[in-house]
């Protein structure tokens, strides 16, 4: 857009006298619901100081055009005339300014917010030194293929820059450090450009592979005048129907699976709503085919008799065990590790074929390495899996014959056993330090489970920390019941994504969980002031094992290859010494909290006391003292 | 001298390998946590992102065997780090944990 286009400060000046004369036209166009005239407000059109009608309005109402619930974001000065635009013009609804106390948990709510609403919510922060504190969350949602929606505050005009803070906080290009981390980013350079870009970034994120996208907003344009003459109009939204695999693909893979002996589905971001659960449950029903989820989302029913994922091991991502080794055709679907799930099984069986249906073949960048190990793929279908199961289901179904059918039964029944056998070995395995103090991981996850079972229930944090005893013990069928772990396996993820997710099932009625963990809930703890500030309801249970657990075992691992003894490895890995009170870190602020609780016989009357106060609509959390995993 | 003495250390040496083949479970339960074996596998040996190691544990010299060159994720142990009369301690403590409750038994874990 040409720069006479944009606002400076005498064009302000000259568009506030102008605005006197013609109020009513610009409003029409804008739909801004300001008063008719200046005059009216009790504001002076000849007073310079005076903006009734500011570009930020307009932007809000680009903002509630799009649909957006909420705002997550900590205040900064840079998007400080969007935020009160919010507040005053849009009425603090749709959206709803959420107060967060940093930018990386903004984001990270963000993420859980969109992994269980299916939408994003709108995020903001400084362009420079609040997006610097996002980018870790944002690095995440990047990897998890979540779709975040984050806005900048920038001030362009370096002649319009006020002082050293304004400076400090000024930057040529604001999303230049996370462009590697981002699937679009757009500096609008009017408001009219501005509408036009933000409708697209809502379509580019919603569009798989669903990634970040960022806007970055020129603080004057949010602050002075709407200017005269410009009539800024709001784009229609439609979104992007998802990329379905090219038709003879598709046939080709049922092809070979409706031949395979033994084909295995893998599915690791495979469902991106409920109708992907249902649908990769009719695709395995279909085939009568085993399903091993990777749970970076809630892809499969845990208890469904084709669920061979605890046959599968479930020490690490992705799993690998037996069903996948015994394969002669795996379907992967968003499987983001390729490699390392069909390594073994290619070992045993160099003739295997993998299929694979991912999005993330569209659309890759170069310097982060999450595209994983190349792999060889017999069958690369780069599509979204949810957009090609109905043509894969269907394109299976055509080519059954009685005989296959047969075969299939035999398989299903078989598969089911295994299964059944699986399932028994995990309660068993459960039962090993069932007394124990601390608290084993499975006796917290069995405690958990019998309080919440009857209810409309959803966990929201990652159970990789805990041995996944709650994917091995509960009975997940619904897609809300698990949104994965947090993409790129870093820390701080976690205490921010069960808060967003948790806002987001607040108006389904249901019951929200989480076992957190306790280094990642100190990465950015005042997220439990945004809970109890904001009402919003969710019991966190924390897995309290007083170390950054992952770094014992990996400098005892090094120690030891090392062959120097293992007697300082607590140096950096331990949070101990003081121990953290958590429930005081949490009274303290405004959530009710109680523990630390080491003795599991304790654990069900905390739980009880705990869902009682969540079902009221507020916060709950309970320190339980744990085993390391 | 070595006439008097021989008899000594070879009371010693025996005393030593009945050691080795009972372990001392106090003092291997102590090992247990501060070798840092807790870490993997539970403070019970339940198990954790290492396997459960109780009740039953492998005989001693498997035992031994293994942590000098395990398998899987699990870093090496050297003599140097723990040596085989620790191993034997902590084997001696996990062979005195008693057998895990029936699943059936728990509530809880009944589906």
């Amino acid at each position: 857009m040409a720069k006479s286009k944009r606002v400076d400060r005498r064009g302000f000046i000259k568009g506030a006298a102008l605005a006197a004369t013609a109020p009513i036209a610009i409003a029409q166009q804008v739909r801004v619901a300001a008063p008719a005239n200046t005059a009216e407000a009790g504001g002076s059109a000849a007073d310079p100081r005076i903006t009734e009608r500011p570009g930020a309005d307009f932007m809000i109402d680009v903002f509630k055009s799009i649909g957006f619930e909420y705002c997550f974001a900590m205040p900064g000065s840079s998007f400080a005339g969007i935020h009160e635009s919010m507040i005053n013009y849009g009425g603090n609804q749709a959206p709803e300014y959420i107060t967060c106390c940093n930018e990386e948990s903004s984001v990270a709510m963000a993420s859980g917010y969109a992994k269980i609403e299916g939408k994003p919510v709108m995020t903001c922060a400084h362009g420079t030194v609040g997006l610097q504190h996002a980018t870790m969350a944002i690095y995440d949602a990047f990897c998890d293929r979540v779709p975040i929606y984050l806005v900048l505050g920038n001030t362009l005009d370096a002649a319009h820059r006020g002082g050293e803070v304004t400076w400090l906080h000024s930057v040529q290009d604001a999303a230049a450090m996370v462009r590697e981390i981002t699937k679009w980013d757009d500096t609008p350079q009017s408001l009219t450009h501005f509408a036009e870009s933000a409708v697209r970034a809502y379509k580019i994120a919603m569009t798989p592979p669903m990634m970040p996208v960022v806007l970055t907003v020129d603080t004057e344009m949010q602050e002075q005048a709407i200017p005269p003459g410009e009539s800024p109009r709001i784009p229609k939204l439609a979104l992007a129907a998802p990329p379905q695999g090219d038709t003879g693909a598709v046939a080709e893979a049922a092809r070979l699976l409706v031949a395979a002996q033994n084909p295995v589905i893998v599915a690791s971001r495979a469902a991106r709503t409920p109708a992907g659960l249902k649908l990769l449950v009719e695709l395995a029903e279909t085939l009568q085919a085993g399903v091993v989820d990777q749970h970076r989302r809630m892809n499969f029913p845990t208890r469904h008799p084709l669920n061979q994922t605890l046959r599968a091991g479930v020490s690490g991502k992705p799993t690998t065990g037996a069903p996948v080794t015994e394969a002669d055709v795996v379907l992967a679907l968003e499987s983001s590790d390729l490699y390392s799930t069909v390594r073994q099984a290619r070992q045993r069986n160099p003739t295997l074929k993998l299929i694979s249906i991912s999005a993330s073949d569209l659309f890759l960048k170069s310097n982060y390495q999450d595209f994983m190990r190349f792999t060889d793929v017999d069958l690369p279908i780069a599509a979204d899996v949810e957009a090609t199961l109905p043509s894969l289901i269907e394109a299976v179904k055509r080519l059954l014959t009685d005989d296959r059918k047969r075969a299939f039964q035999a398989r299903g029944a078989k598969l089911a056993e295994g299964g059944r056998l699986a399932a028994e070995k995990a309660r068993a395995d459960a039962a090993y330090g069932w007394d124990a103090s601390p608290i084993s991981t499975a006796r917290l996850s069995a405690e958990l489970w019998a309080q919440i079972k009857n209810e409309d229930w959803s966990l929201l944090s990652d159970t990789f920390w805990i041995r996944e005893w709650p994917l091995r013990l509960w009975n997940f069928d619904k897609h809300y019941q698990y949104i994965g772990g947090s993409g790129s396996e870093g820390i701080g993820y976690m205490a921010p994504a069960t808060v967003g997710a948790a806002l987001a099932n607040k108006k389904h009625g249901r019951l929200s969980v989480a076992i957190q963990t306790d280094g990642d809930l100190m990465v950015a703890n005042g997220v439990l002031w945004t809970a109890a500030h904001h009402h919003i309801p969710l019991l966190t249970l924390m897995h309290n094992n007083r170390a950054y657990h992952q770094e014992v075992m990996g400098i005892q691992g090094l120690a030891n290859r090392h062959n120097r003894g293992i007697d300082r490895i607590h140096i950096g890995t331990k949070i101990d010494n003081p121990n953290i009170d958590y429930a005081k870190l949490a009274q303290s602020m405004g959530v009710r909290a109680e523990g630390p609780i080491s003795d599991p016989k304790e654990l069900a009357a905390a739980l009880r006391r705990g869902i009682e106060v969540v079902k009221r609509g507020e916060p709950y959390l309970i320190d339980t003292v744990t085993q390391p995993r | 001298m070595k006439l008097t003495l021989w008899p000594a250390a070879a009371l010693l040496l025996s005393g030593l390998c009945a050691y080795s083949q009972n372990g001392n479970a106090e003092n291997g339960k102590q090992l247990f946590m501060k070798n840092g074996c807790y870490e993997c596998h539970g403070t019970v040996g339940q198990g954790g992102t290492g396997p459960h190691l109780a009740p039953r544990p492998l005989a001693t010299a498997a035992l031994t065997a293994y942590v000098r060159k395990p398998g899987g994720g699990m870093p090496p142990y050297s003599v140097k780090v723990m040596p085989d009369s620790e191993v034997a301690d902590i084997r001696a403590w996990l062979a005195t944990i008693p057998e895990a409750p029936a699943a059936k038994s728990i509530p809880l874990l009944n589906p």
